[in-house]
């Protein structure tokens, strides 16, 4: 298997579509002659042309609008948001319209589309370039959200999002596309819906998505020194969600710490959190147990910020917790 | 209720009509100038059109009074000769979007009054399988992409019509109608500022019927000129009288060829008036306008600018006006009849639409 950045299997998967399907086009602010902000769409514009690669305005509303008319008479476009925080400008048309078109319609007109772009907290970029929006867009029937944490499920979910004919909304990690992971050759598809059980334990299960994933793995690392084997559930698409993947290591480990990037009120771990309680009710020994950022708008001082994330350290606790060894 | 649905839009001019004028086509003299190329055919055709759209939504308003029709309602009466004359002038695969305001414009683009009806009656046979509504007409087989509810939101998704349209190096043109009220909303500029911006073959309507539900223009808008945000975006744009079917027609003829053969978009200022309130749950006149300037510009109904010229030029007798007329009653009553005979939609699908299957 080849190992690549996060990054560049991003970008062999955009490849690999808008070769196999000239329907397909991306756009957003800097994909095509900057070559993308976070360098996603490098040497794209040279490969497939102006028409396919589509520099827009600072304009998110209007270019969001713009791939869902183009989806509504079949194209398939792949939205870039520079990052997901300034797409609340364009909600309008990924809640409104995208996600609802097929559903007012009485399933006349499909939406088959991506809006993709970073998502979540880097390191100091402080309140209003620091947010994690899974729990929002999750919320919202008629719309599949993925968040891939590690490069091959980048590469394949993306190619899943971009053939699927329902909006996908792909939330990325700045922090993540520097990672590098191994990523399967040839032609390689992960489903949208589907968990993965990344690391295998009976103590605990740790269930998580997107950037945490990396965080999870170093905590079934360190744990592993102390004798504590844990369940690490990457659930890699928190809409629709796989109930079976979350149930089954429950049902084994009777434990859980649900860790997740955004805030605590109506984040997804209240979600995952539900399904346990419904699903595993007698077959847990302990309440569950949640990890998130604090309950306050990301600051921007090295410490404060460093204090408001979810760590491995806050997720080990809540591990220890859940075992009754602290 | 509107007192409007009950005043005769057969009004006879003061004058007495001119001699039977067969027109151009016929042996008699040239019609006035006026008709615009039109055939004495094709402006029954017109007339038709906006009585359907007339009586259609007398019985609307009427079902709506009765419970049949729930949620928001808003009716298009008195803007009728804008999209009539639209319509008229597009080609079947072009494409047409608008706001909520939407039941006539439907019409007009020929999509069945019957499936029209049910929608509103929220019945499975209705155009978007009940789901929609008054707000949310669809219909992939006139290539009528709704029906959207958020002021301005549609104006971008228009735009990215047109954005397909040049993908495909096609030559359709797609119209978007927006109401005046939406020349305030960010999607709105956004949208103009990248159809100009890429050359997209769109045709952007404004309906300027004065009111954004109770506020007037003058009330809402710095610049009462909608017109200035054409060329704010570069963009070749005109203002006409939209209670006139023909000045509608005459100044498509030039924004279809401008999106056609050159490419570009065009922003067009209808004027017109809405003799309706905002929605049917909504006052036609009170602490926002008075019932004299609604009188005042009733007196320039579109089908009745249309029916006189008509009747003047020679060419409609009373008669034939009563004929057509029944025959768009007709039609809205065997649109009511099949729509109260419909079945709701079936529980199940509740759950269906909502995502849709992926083959490709």
């Amino acid at each position: 298997m080849a190992v690549l950045t996060y990054r560049d299997a991003l970008t062999q998967a955009l490849r690999e579509e808008l070769q196999r399907d000239d329907r397909v086009f991306l756009m957003g602010e800097e994909v095509a002659q900057y070559n993308g902000a976070y360098k996603v769409s490098k040497g794209l514009l040279d490969e497939f042309g102006p028409m396919r690669i589509v520099d827009t305005p600072i304009t998110e509303l209007g270019f969001a609008g713009v791939g869902v008319g183009a989806a509504m008479v079949g194209l398939r476009p792949i939205v870039e948001f520079m990052t997901w925080n300034f797409a609340l400008l364009a909600l309008d048309e990924v809640v409104n319209a995208a996600a609802k078109i097929l559903y007012m319609s009485g399933g006349q007109y499909k939406m088959p589309m991506v809006f993709r772009g970073p998502n979540g907290a880097a390191l100091q970029l402080s309140a209003q370039h620091s947010q994690a929006w899974e729990s929002w867009l999750a919320h919202i029937p008629g719309l599949k959200v993925c968040t891939p944490g590690t490069p091959a499920d980048a590469k394949g979910l993306l190619k899943s999002a971009i053939r699927d004919d329902n909006p996908v909304v792909f939330l990325e990690g700045e922090m993540l596309y520097n990672v590098k992971g191994e990523v399967p050759e040839g032609e390689h598809i992960v489903p949208i819906g589907v968990a993965e059980l990344k690391r295998e334990g009976d103590h605990c299960s740790v269930i998580t998505h997107g950037k945490m994933v990396l965080v999870a793995m170093k905590v079934a690392d360190d744990l592993a020194k102390e004798g504590i084997n844990i369940d690490v559930v990457d659930l890699r698409t928190v809409r629709p969600i796989d109930v079976d993947a979350i149930s089954r290591s429950v049902q084994k480990t009777n434990r859980a710490v649900v860790l997740e990037e955004g805030w605590e009120i109506c984040g997804m771990g209240s979600q995952v959190v539900d399904f346990i309680q419904r699903e595993c009710f007698d077959d847990l020994d302990a309440p569950v147990l949640r990890v998130h950022q604090e309950d306050v708008p990301m600051p921007y001082a090295k410490n404060l910020e460093r204090a408001a994330k979810p760590d491995a350290g806050k997720t080990i606790a809540a591990i220890k917790k859940v075992m009754y060894l602290d | 209720m509107s007192t409007e649905t009950k005043r005769p839009v057969t009004q006879k001019p003061k004058d007495k009509p001119a001699a039977r004028n067969n027109g151009a086509d016929g042996t008699g003299k040239e019609p006035p100038k006026e008709f615009a190329g039109t055939t004495p055919e094709l402006r029954r055709e017109l007339l038709h059109s906006m009585l359907l759209q007339r009586r259609f939504e007398e019985r609307c308003a009427e079902a709506y009074a009765l419970g049949k029709i729930g949620g928001f309602c808003h009716l298009y009466i008195g803007q009728e000769a804008i999209s009539t004359g639209v319509m008229s002038m597009i080609r079947p695969d072009d494409y047409v979007i608008t706001a909520y305001r939407d039941h006539g414009q439907a019409l007009a683009r020929g999509i069945s009054p019957r499936a029209i009806m049910a929608e509103l009656f929220g019945r499975d046979a209705g155009v978007s399988g009940g789901k929609g509504g008054s707000m949310h007409l669809f219909d992939s087989q006139t290539n009528f992409l709704g029906g959207h509810g958020i002021v301005g939101s549609h104006v971008p998704i228009a735009a990215g019509v047109g954005f397909a349209i040049k993908y495909r190096r096609g030559n359709q043109v797609c119209v978007c109608f927006i109401g005046e009220a939406a020349v305030n909303i960010g999607a709105f500029h956004e949208a103009l500022n990248m159809a100009s911006l890429w050359d997209l073959p769109v045709i952007f309507i404004i309906e300027n019927n004065r009111y954004g539900m109770g506020t007037a223009i003058s009330r809402s808008t710095a610049n009462e000129d909608v017109l200035v945000r054409a060329k704010g975006y570069r963009m070749e744009g005109e203002t006409v009288d939209g209670q006139d079917v023909f000045a509608v027609r005459e100044c498509m003829t030039r924004a279809i060829e401008r999106a056609r053969k050159e490419k570009r978009p065009t922003l067009i200022e209808m004027k017109t008036y809405r003799f309706m309130g905002h929605s049917m749950s909504d006052a036609v006149s009170g602490t926002y306008r008075t019932k004299d300037e609604l009188e005042e510009n009733m007196k320039r109904d579109p089908i009745l600018l249309l029916h006189n010229k008509m009747y003047e030029a020679g060419e409609l007798t009373e008669g034939e006006m009563h004929k057509i007329d029944d025959e768009a009653k007709a039609i809205a009553q065997d649109a009511w009849d099949f729509a109260d005979a419909s079945p709701e939609p079936p529980l199940e699908k509740l759950y269906t639409d909502v995502y849709t299957d992926t083959s490709s």
